[in-house]
């Protein structure tokens, strides 16, 4: 094991560099030959001292150490430190998800114990299901009228449905044996909710809680790339907008390192639930 | 009056009978097992005395009340063991005792779980968690559990069917032990005849299904205590042995025949015969 763990890590290191030799080829100076036309190209507005072109590794390299030195900078609204920015779309997804879990752990508890609401509100959570929440968006907005919370709806809309569906399943399918334990021990029905079903339907449960804060962080980026002001979306979109492909790139790698941190965290609660049996 | 009366018990799915007819009565102290065939509806009946079936006629008495529902009153021990994988061997223990008696502290609630794991011969095993134990032990948590709420009757569904022999000896022997020493009133479900012999005060033997009925109530006339080495030694073993296992192979064929009467049968003329 201690062996192979430590070659996937040397070969993990080549890839990266590989991958790093790649890009800094792939992004050399052209020859210019045509480097005396500089009218021409002050006209064509590159000469400005703007990068040019797909940006460098080196010039990447720089980017990331000026950013990451002092990220919480605030040079008004449209220039914002990629801290900031990233406190704001997570706090937008923190609110959401809570909202959602607090409304789906007990909805789904409901629909997993009694199967004539199961019946009943399935067809609305297989129609509600498949909507891209983003489309939920002009209707958040004319509702709610204020885009941040329309943002925080939008992660809430998304993150309920495999967490409810989850939760259902998970309390539907407790063991009959661990059931008639419970019944013949006559145990009331609160104390057989949190000491019987929840904890046999938290594997379950934490399954839909992972899934959701994964949507949850694909669709924050989206979202606010839509409603704009602040958070990690509007970053990229804003940098779009300005050309300034690094700080594109740069956000890209933040936004992969988050979620990860976001699945490692909800996955090692679910490890901490998890039961062998 | 007797401790425990079941009478008319039947249960059927529509117009077909999985039993009928079924009658019997249980003293205090006493053991009674029940043997038959796969789908005579022996854990049917245990389910229903346990309270978690219904049957679809019929009356169940205990203690002078009617059973309907479960109660702390009659403790069960399950086919698979049913012990909460995510509790320790002393939690699973403690979350029956609490139910049992919610106004102990923890202390005293862990104090009567140790008893009872000791009792078990668990002592070393309380923290561990049900997927560490073997098999033997599993069933040895549940049979603690069950004893630990002290019920008035014992429920046991089949308890050492998925144990290998040398196990389910040892744990018959101490089962023995932990019934005689607490006059525990038990009914027990078994496959195995010879287990029968060893714990059972009577024997009730039942048809094969559909439409199964009590066919014979045989007492148990070897002399307690019975030792698992020694019991084939006694004259009347192999008498009893066969007669039941005769019973099983020949005689419980399903549909009622005219030799099943449901009269109760006594060995005690055939022993003196026997002697003679």
């Amino acid at each position: 094991m201690k062996p192979r763990t430590l070659l996937a890590g040397v070969l993990s290191i080549g890839f990266f560099f590989l991958l790093l030799g790649i890009w800094h080829l792939s992004t050399l100076p052209k020859a210019k030959g045509a480097a005396a036309d500089t009218e021409y190209s002050k006209l064509m507005g590159k000469s400005s001292g703007k990068p040019e072109g797909f940006p460098t590794p080196a010039q990447m390299g720089e980017a990331v150490k000026r950013q990451l030195s002092d990220p919480f900078y605030d040079r008004g609204p449209n220039d914002k430190g990629i801290g900031i920015q990233l406190a704001h779309s997570l706090g937008r997804v923190a609110a959401g998800y809570f909202l959602a879990l607090i409304v789906a752990v007990p909805l789904g508890f409901a629909i997993g114990m009694s199967p004539l609401l199961y019946q009943a509100l399935n067809p609305f959570i297989q129609v509600l299901k498949p909507i891209s929440p983003l489309a939920w968006m002009p209707i958040a907005l004319y509702t709610i009228k204020d885009s941040s919370i329309s943002g925080v709806f939008v992660i809430f809309i998304c993150s309920i449905w495999p967490m409810l569906i989850n939760t259902a399943f998970g309390v539907g399918a407790v063991r009959r044996e661990w059931l008639d334990v419970a019944k013949t021990l006559e145990v009331k029905p609160l104390r057989k909710a949190f000491l019987v079903i929840l904890p046999a339907a938290a594997p379950t449960i934490l399954t839909g809680m992972r899934i959701s804060i994964g949507i949850a962080w694909l669709v924050i980026v989206a979202a606010e790339m839509l409603v704009g002001g602040t958070g990690i979306g509007y970053f990229v979109w804003n940098e779009w907008n300005n050309l300034n492909l690094t700080h594109v790139i740069f956000a890209i790698l933040v936004i992969g390192v988050v979620g990860m941190l976001l699945d490692f965290l909800i996955g090692r609660l679910q490890q901490a639930v998890t039961y062998a049996d | 009056m007797s401790f425990l009366q079941v009478s008319g018990l039947a249960k059927r799915y529509g117009r077909s009978a999985v039993f009928e007819e079924v009658g019997f009565t249980i003293e205090k102290g006493e053991f009674v097992c029940i043997v038959g065939h796969s789908g005579c509806g022996k854990t049917t009946i245990l389910n229903i005395l346990a309270g978690l079936d219904s049957a679809s006629d019929g009356t169940v008495v205990m203690d002078n009340r009617e059973v309907a529902g479960p109660s702390l009153d009659r403790g069960v021990v399950f086919q698979g063991h049913a012990l909460m994988p995510w509790l320790s061997v002393m939690s699973n223990i403690a979350f029956a005792v609490k139910s049992r008696w919610p106004e102990w502290n923890r202390i005293q609630v862990q104090v009567h779980c140790q008893k009872f794991i000791d009792l078990v011969g668990l002592t070393g095993a309380e923290h561990k968690k049900p997927s560490q134990l073997s098999g033997g032990m599993k069933q040895r948590v549940g049979i603690a559990r069950a004893f630990a709420i002290k019920p008035k009757m014992l429920l046991l569904d089949e308890p050492f069917g998925a144990l290998d022999a040398l196990t389910r000896g040892v744990i018959q022997d101490e089962l023995l032990k932990i019934c005689a020493a607490t006059k525990q009133t038990v009914f027990m479900i078994t496959h195995d005849v010879d287990e029968a012999i060893l714990l059972a005060d009577r024997i009730m033997l039942m048809s094969a299904g559909p439409d199964a009925r009590i066919a014979e109530i045989v007492d148990n006339t070897l002399d307690k205590p019975r030792d698992r080495h020694t019991m084939h030694h006694d004259k009347q073993f192999y008498r009893l042995r066969n007669h039941l296992v005769d019973f099983l192979v020949n005689r419980a064929r399903p549909l009622i025949s005219p030799d099943i009467t449901g009269k109760i049968v006594n060995l005690e003329p055939l022993r003196r015969q026997h002697e003679a």
